[in-house]
């Protein structure tokens, strides 16, 4: 057997590809087990059609996983491929802009038919010809050496034809020396009650990764060291799985149980799905008829002394307004989780955009101000969504909380903390006949009004969408009160800017170029600047997590900056609503609304036109 | 399961759950009768069901009949149009032990929430849903409802309505409900024995009252309220009682082939082993189905309690496997769930 020649590497991109039936995304997240286990940072994406099952061997049911993983903190999911894995043409028409100029092309050879070249629309086979000149392509057989692989074994040849992926895993596995050994507590887990199954995929993979050994076009591998990563305990998350957790841990620290009202919407049912699993921390999940339900339920749950919840996507965001505007005048706390996607109407459900923020902001009847922030990465999301709910129950106001498809169905490293580290929730809860309870009294710090449950002795009051008189809480048609009490719901939002940090700025005060970005495009717009900054060019960035209200700081941050751009994935909401706010600077744009992330490379060339104007 | 709250010994009366708050229906509608039985059948479900006055909470829709919360020293919340199910539902899973009452139209339950109606009357949570009837949309001053007779004029229907009204009883009962009643605002006797069966009844008890908006609908019910014509349009229905109706309860219901059919005592034969004899809890609701669409003329309107079928509420299906995961889950906190399943310590 030869022996390959292992090169040290800082960091790779892996592409996998292939059709929606064919376990992309398992065989992606077996691979980020791999990492983690190989201790790299990384950081992932899933790329997959809107239908389930699109037709077979055309290129609308290509399903996509891309990891980037390195020695180094990683940031992003990677801007192009270093290996790509391609189970059929289609998966390798449709993803071979995404890859180097020089990648590795792991093609299965025996999905080359003129029929599946034709539905993929190759005219000619690019095996063939010089399509794919410049990349190194290890063209295997998969079906054939999958079928080898266990043909001792008594199984049907669907069973054989699921397990193929795990035959292209192996061969990603030699290529970066993992140990494939690893993956088998999973199958032993999965397939618990069919044996055979579980050793055909053993086999499978372990041929895969023999095979790949024997390759001769395979001159060497790969190997990265581990990353340098704070001392302690790790884990894989998605963002919105760390959504839940961040929601579950808040419930655990302010000792109220967890109530979620919603409605299933892609990308967000994932939180649904998490949070209906741990009924053992008294969290209540009802998924309602309709989005309306969902967060009206919510609303009930509230009031009720439940830490209330609703997660959706933009549509159903829009079907929530109405209550929304309930939850502002009735001033119950609640987290409304919005997991963006490319709109409008249905738009791109699978993809990520972040084009809700107005609808967030304004998107209701009357003035209705609410606090609105937004995490900036999958493990991010833990820390935003128990902050959305500290700041919720401490203020007595619904907050909305955005993500987005990129985070949500993204995974990160996530450090494990210890739940009694975070910062104390303390709602204001009223107490049992305390003579001076009054509805709509307010504390003077933050204005919140006190949490008064049903229940509780001694102070029975009535709530509901009809404007209130200022402390008493009464009906009043008013026209001053009506005043005051619009001011007084603004200014309590306003006030939560006493209670957040402050706006950081990520590299030199006063440099050429300060880039802005809010939310998801943190990790991107971070690893441009850092390499822009290592090329010596003068860039600084800051990104905003808090969005309403904004930090204390961001005129004096933005003071000290001559040229400001503001990067996001819409036709730009952000920026706007910062020409509104503080309309004494100037700022540039750079959008990008195609469903997909911005790249490095892109972002480089507009920044580096911006300094050389 | 049993009912949740354990009876305490409580005393209350009329007067606990009084308001000071000015009631601001037109005078002469029926929402007035039906607040009075209301006030008068609390201090019966408190003492009953171990319930003290803090413990109830009045929900509400959009409507006339939404401003009730306002109307009741309870606590409560009026929420939008449309919505009282899923806020009542909100509160009852997170609160169990609470006596929620939910107070809606037929605009508000019939139309815009009609959604609501027939998933809360399917999941069953144990939600006393009072819905008045009066077949118009009356704070938006006349407009015809869901309820509204085909051919009725309404200030959008000057022609006559041109569409199929909806029966309340037939969509809870379609929508696998199991509880319906019918009540008069007219009547508060009866009122107040509907009201408080539907309180027993653990589960979502869901009580149609035909109420009468003086201002834009007024004597809509005339047919089966007035006094000329009442005792042969109404039939007040009893568990384990024949189904007799009249001045003299000298008509009754019997069961001909696959319908109900009109008889009266001592005519072509007809005696008392001939009449139906009614079974509210019977979970099979074909006779139920059949006695919530009978109308006039031909049929007396059936009011009482018309189903009760005792079945698991949603809160108690959904607590008792919270209790159950409580007791069995090995992950009891948050973190024993983040130190779960694939976890890596780097030194
Ligand atoms: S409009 Fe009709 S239903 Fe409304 S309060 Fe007046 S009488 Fe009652």
């Amino acid at each position: 057997m030869k022996k390959d020649k292992v090169v040290e590497i800082e960091e790779a991109v892996v592409r996998f590809a292939g059709d929606s039936g064919d376990g992309m995304q398992l065989t992606g997240s077996l691979f980020s087990d791999s990492t983690a286990f190989a201790g790299n940072d990384f950081a992932t994406f899933p790329d997959f059609p809107s239908e389930i099952r699109a037709p077979q061997g055309t290129v609308s049911g290509v399903s996509g996983f891309q990891i980037h993983f390195g020695h180094k903190s990683i940031y992003t999911t990677g801007d192009l491929a270093d290996v790509l894995v391609a189970m059929n043409p289609a998966s390798l028409i449709a993803n071979l802009k995404w890859v180097k100029n020089d990648a590795i092309l792991i093609v299965n050879s025996d999905e080359f038919t003129d029929k599946n070249l034709e539905k993929a629309g190759y005219l000619t086979n690019p095996l063939d010809d010089e399509t794919l000149s410049g990349h190194l392509v290890v063209q295997v057989p998969l079906n054939t050496l999958t079928y080898e692989a266990v043909k001792e074994l008594d199984l049907d040849n669907k069973s054989v034809m699921k397990s193929k992926n795990m035959f292209a895993l192996g061969i990603i596995f030699y290529l970066f020396n993992r140990d494939y050994t690893k993956t088998y507590s999973f199958f032993e887990n999965k397939f618990k009650k069919n044996p055979l199954v579980v050793e055909a995929n053993k086999k499978v993979l372990q041929a895969g990764y023999n095979f790949a050994e024997t390759l001769e076009v395979i001159k060497n591998t790969f190997r990265i060291e581990k990353a340098e990563l704070e001392k302690g305990r790790y884990r894989n998350v998605t963002g919105n799985q760390a959504t839940a957790w961040g929601l579950m841990a808040a419930a655990e620290r302010s000792g109220r149980n967890l109530f979620l009202g919603s409605y299933p919407i892609t990308p967000a049912t994932d939180i649904l799905q998490e949070l209906a699993k741990h009924k053992q921390f008294t969290c209540i999940t009802q998924q309602a008829e309709d989005e309306i339900a969902g967060i009206v339920s919510t609303i009930g749950a509230s009031y009720a002394g439940s830490m209330a919840v609703t997660t959706t996507s933009g549509p159903g965001l829009s079907l929530k307004s109405e209550a929304i505007g309930l939850a502002v005048m009735t001033e119950l706390p609640m987290v409304i989780v919005d997991v963006q996607r490319g709109g409008p109407s249905t738009g791109l459900p699978t993809k990520s955009e972040q084009s809700d923020l107005m609808q967030a902001l304004y998107g209701r009847n009357g003035d209705a101000p609410v606090i609105v922030i937004a995490a900036t990465s999958a493990t991010d999301a833990f820390y935003s969504a128990y902050e959305a709910a500290k700041l919720a129950m401490e203020h007595m106001t619904p907050v909305i909380l955005l993500t987005d498809g990129s985070i949500g169905n993204g995974s990160e490293v996530f450090k494990i903390i210890k739940t009694a580290d975070l910062p104390p929730i303390n709602p204001p809860i009223a107490k049992a006949n305390d003579p001076e309870y009054k509805p709509y009294k307010r504390n003077p710090q933050t204005l919140a009004r006190q949490w008064a449950i049903p229940g509780t002795p001694g102070l029975r009051h009535r709530l509901g969408g009809l404007e209130k008189e200022d402390i008493t809480g009464n009906v009043s048609h008013d026209p001053l009160n009506h005043e005051k009490m619009m001011q007084l719901r603004q200014e309590k939002v306003d006030k939560v800017a006493d209670f957040i940090p402050e706006l950081k700025i990520d590299g030199n005060e006063g440099a050429d170029l300060l880039v802005v970005g809010w939310g998801s495009t943190y990790g991107v717009l971070m690893t441009t600047v850092e390499e822009m900054q290592n090329e010596g060019k003068s860039v600084s960035m800051v990104q905003f997590k808090h969005i309403m209200p904004l930090p204390k700081n961001v005129r004096e941050v933005f003071s000290k900056f001559k040229k400001i751009v503001v990067c996001e994935n819409n036709m730009g909401q952000f920026v706007n609503y910062l020409r509104m706010q503080l309309p004494e600077f100037r700022y540039e744009q750079y959008n990008k609304v195609q469903g997909l992330p911005f790249m490095v490379s892109e972002l480089k060339q507009k920044f580096e036109s911006l300094l050389n104007e | 399961m049993e009912q949740k709250v354990e009876p305490k010994a409580i005393t209350l009366s009329k007067e606990d759950f009084g308001s000071d708050q000015m009631v601001k229906w037109c005078p002469g509608c029926g929402d007035h009768a039906i607040l009075r039985s209301v006030e008068n059948v609390f201090p019966k479900v408190g003492e009953q069901l171990g319930y003290s006055k803090e413990d109830f909470v009045v929900v509400s829709g959009i409507g006339c009949s939404s401003r009730f919360p306002y109307y009741m020293n309870t606590y409560g919340i009026h929420g939008i149009h449309g919505r009282p199910a899923p806020l009542a539902m909100g509160i009852k899973l997170a609160n169990p032990k609470l006596s929620v009452w939910l107070i809606s139209g037929d605009g508000d339950s019939m139309a815009i929430g009609g959604n609501h109606f027939i998933h809360i009357a399917r999941r069953n949570p144990d939600i006393n849903y009072l819905m008045f009837n009066n077949k118009i949309y009356g704070l938006t001053k006349g407009q015809y409802s869901p309820t509204t007779p085909k051919g009725q004029k309404t200030k959008t229907s000057p022609q006559g309505s041109f569409e199929m009204p909806f029966n309340p009883g037939e969509l809870v009962i379609g929508a696998r409900g199991k509880f319906f009643a019918r009540a008069l605002d007219s009547n508060p006797k009866l009122m107040q024995e509907v009201f408080l069966a539907a309180a027993l009844h653990h589960g979502a008890s869901i009580v149609e009252i035909l109420q009468n908006c003086v201002i834009f609908n007024n004597k809509i019910h005339a047919l089966i309220t007035n006094k000329e014509t009442k005792d042969d349009n109404q039939i007040v229905l009893e568990a384990g009682k024949p189904m007799l109706f009249g001045k003299e309860k000298e008509k009754g219901l019997k069961l001909e082939g696959t319908k109900l059919k009109v008889v009266t005592l001592g005519k072509d034969g007809v005696t008392l082993d001939d009449i139906l004899v009614h079974d509210p809890t019977t979970d099979d609701a074909g006779i139920h189905m059949m006695l919530a669409s009978m109308a006039p003329p031909e049929f007396p309107a059936a009011f009482g309690v018309i189903r009760s079928v005792e079945s698991e509420t949603l809160e108690d299906a959904v607590w008792n496997s919270v209790e159950h995961e409580k007791a069995t889950s090995p992950i009891k906190n948050m973190d024993d769930l983040m130190n779960s399943g694939n976890t890596w310590e780097i030194e």
